[in-house]
């Protein structure tokens, strides 16, 4: 990544965890409801991930934490804020909501909420892209304990069987909802259960962006020049509860307040400031003039939104 | 017109598809090089190659899934499970991801993709091998299901599934890959929604699909040549969306109606049909509509107990007798 590289994704990924808590203020005031489950604390993931790929060309998948993969595939962030309100304009009409965020012309291949679920759709993309013979490959982004279904087993063991051009990710956060890793998984270290397999992985520092790109490219060019499946783990943490109503009992303080000091948009920022690239008042302002455009341009839209007609309700059900 | 056997007509139509459009590939358990359980895609393998007749690994949640994601960007995966009872296993990836993601999308992404199973009680397979699950798979918003009764529908329907945009579950029967029948020479799609009359008559409706199709039949030949009794059998071979039309033209015009089925009663084809009934000609009944259908046990292995436990035309023929007070 060059340095205006660099500067670009720090604005981006300021207005991924600014839209994450103004969504989180819209939970409060019963604007979005459902289930809401938010990404401040994992932005270097997706975004050092997506900045080795092609976003658009590449099929990218997730779980339910899925608003910022969508936005950095190239979703309209009003559209996602206008699904989360269930509005017509919304990306998936009203009919998805948070955890089924779609946009299929940047290749944004949605979100789902059965944890594992993606794993065999992204090899399933990836079998119809070898079949195709394209150069795009499939990336599917889920969670350490998704790692604990069958599906992730069987869905290896056939991506590697047919050296189909997946790249997993796993975004260990360390937590399934309220269930410690080492308390769920007997073997902590995810990278190394994918060995078994035969597939390549490797395991990195998920707060610090040039590390999750410089390996997240080596996966991606790994996979691109068909050489099959590639496994990437990015050691992380998810700054608030799993979902809406979590009082976090089951981790300290202490932890929490030690992943702080990773923050992965300050270490970004600090690294500008330090090449003298910004300066703190720049970033300040950034900060400032994101929520601007969060208030005025998309909680604008996705306030005037008209809801969807009730008369509607059965459209998109068969074709 | 050639008289085939239904695993042929499968056969027949996985190869046409397959020949017509590149985009069509076929997947399951031992469907490749030895051929399929019952034969379904025999020859394909030699004829097509390993990239586009799959042998599975015994994966069924994974690769029914990975079926699903491929039709996401338009390859036509024919998804064969060996035997419905295994379907549990990948019902997950066929109901959360294929039945639900263009409602879910809002009509951005489809799961152009069939499943085929061999459902239905063969001879003694016991209880993990013997289930009828048509009810489960017709509930499901999203989800196309189809059951073919004889060669024709079976080659018909298959080549129509394959090029539906909608998923499609057709439901087979172990005992019938080797039923004869004709079936056209020239390419032939069969509806995917609607319901046929396999027989006409005035006095009674006899519903069946799949293989108590063929109970309906026998039961109305016995009640024609014996009883005096005619009966009028409509053949529901889509069983999602059912033929709500179909089952009131008919009813309107019989006033008794029998809903024969191999599944258990509590809920099922059966079951849906009553309510169709009352909803759309309650007024049309002479009598109250009586369903034929299977006791609610795990399928026995003792072949008295198994018997016992599956109704057949004799069930059916003693349902109308008693709707006329004859028994
Ligand atoms: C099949 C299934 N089982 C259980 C759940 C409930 N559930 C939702 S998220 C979750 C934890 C998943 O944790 P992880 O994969 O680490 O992802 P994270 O939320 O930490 O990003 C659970 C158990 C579910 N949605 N689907
Ligand atoms: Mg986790």
């Amino acid at each position: 990544m060059t340095l205006d590289d660099k500067k670009r994704v720090l604005r981006e990924m300021v207005l991924h965890r600014r839209f994450e808590e103004r969504c989180y203020q819209a939970y409060i005031e019963r604007k979005i409801g459902g289930f809401l489950h938010l990404y401040p604390g994992q932005e270097a993931c997706c975004n050092g991930v997506m900045e080795a790929a092609r976003p658009s060309h590449d099929y990218v998948i997730t779980g339910y934490r899925d608003h910022i993969h969508a936005i950095k595939c190239g979703a309209d962030p009003k559209a996602v804020m206008a699904e989360l309100y269930g509005k017509a304009t919304g990306c998936s009409k009203g009919r998805g909501g948070s955890m089924h965020i779609f946009d299929v012309a940047h290749r944004f291949m949605g979100g789902y909420a059965l944890v594992g679920g993606p794993f065999p759709l992204a090899a399933g993309m990836a079998k119809a892209i070898q079949m195709k013979g394209g150069d795009e490959i499939a990336i599917c982004f889920l969670g350490d304990a998704a790692n604990n279904q069958g599906v992730f087993h069987e869905t290896l063991n056939m991506s590697k069987l047919w050296n189909l051009p997946v790249l997993f990710v796993c975004e260990n956060n360390l937590y399934g909802i309220g269930t410690a890793l080492d308390r769920s998984t007997a073997v902590h270290d995810q990278y190394k259960r994918v060995c078994a397999y035969g597939i390549e992985s490797a395991q990195c520092d998920g707060q610090d962006i040039d590390i999750v790109y410089e390996h997240a490219k080596t996966a991606i060019d790994y996979v691109r020049s068909g050489k099959g499946p590639y496994f990437l783990e990015l050691m992380t943490y998810r700054y608030r509860g799993h979902s809406m109503s979590d009082s976090r009992a089951y981790r300290s303080r202490e932890e929490e307040e030690h992943w702080k000091l990773r923050d992965p948009i300050n270490i970004l920022r600090d690294r500008l400031i330090a090449a003298g690239e910004l300066t703190l008042e720049d970033f300040q302002q950034m900060e400032r003039d994101t929520d601007t455009f969060i208030e005025q341009d998309i909680i604008a839209f996705a306030e005037a939104s008209p809801e969807p007609d009730v008369s509607e309700l059965e459209h998109f059900v068969l074709a | 017109m050639a008289e085939i056997m239904y695993w042929e007509a499968l056969q027949r139509a996985h190869d046409e598809e397959m020949a017509r459009d590149p985009l069509v590939i076929c997947m399951g358990e031992d469907i490749g090089v030895a051929g399929g359980t019952y034969k379904a895609t025999k020859g394909l393998y030699e004829k097509y190659g390993d990239k586009r007749v799959i042998d599975t690994p015994i994966s069924e949640g994974g690769y029914t899934g990975l079926g699903i994601g491929a039709s996401f960007l338009g390859i036509r995966p024919v998804i064969e499970i060996m035997s419905v009872n295994f379907a549990w296993l990948a019902m997950d990836q066929m109901f959360n991801s294929a039945a639900k993601v263009r409602y879910m999308s809002g009509g951005q992404l489809t799961a152009p993709c069939v499943f085929r199973a061999a459902g239905g009680a063969a001879h003694q397979l016991g209880a993990q091998h013997s289930a009828r699950m048509e009810k489960v798979f017709m509930g499901i918003a999203g989800l196309r299901v189809v059951t073919p009764s004889n060669p024709k529908q079976a080659y018909g329907l298959l080549k129509a599934a394959i090029r539906s945009d909608d998923p499609v579950f057709i439901n087979e029967h172990e005992l019938m890959y080797n039923m004869k029948g004709d079936v056209p020479d020239s390419e032939y799609l069969h509806p995917l929604e609607g319901s046929e009359i396999a027989r006409a008559g005035s006095d009674v409706t006899l519903f069946g699909y799949n293989i108590s199709v063929h109970w309906c039949l026998q039961a109305a030949e016995i009640l024609h040549s014996q009883h005096n009794i005619s009966a009028e059998v409509v053949d529901l071979y889509a069983l999602s969306p059912l033929d709500r039309e179909g089952i009131r033209k008919s009813v309107s015009k019989t006033h008794r109606a029998v809903i024969a089925e191999e599944d258990e009663a509590p809920v099922g084809v059966g079951a849906e049909v009553i309510a169709i009934i009352n909803e759309e000609c309650f007024f049309e009944l002479d009598a109250a509509p009586v369903r034929v259908h299977s006791a609610l046990v795990p399928q026995p292995y003792n072949h008295t107990l198994e018997k016992a436990a599956i109704p057949d035309h004799t069930d059916v023929v003693r349902a109308v007798l008693k709707l006329f007070g004859k028994a």
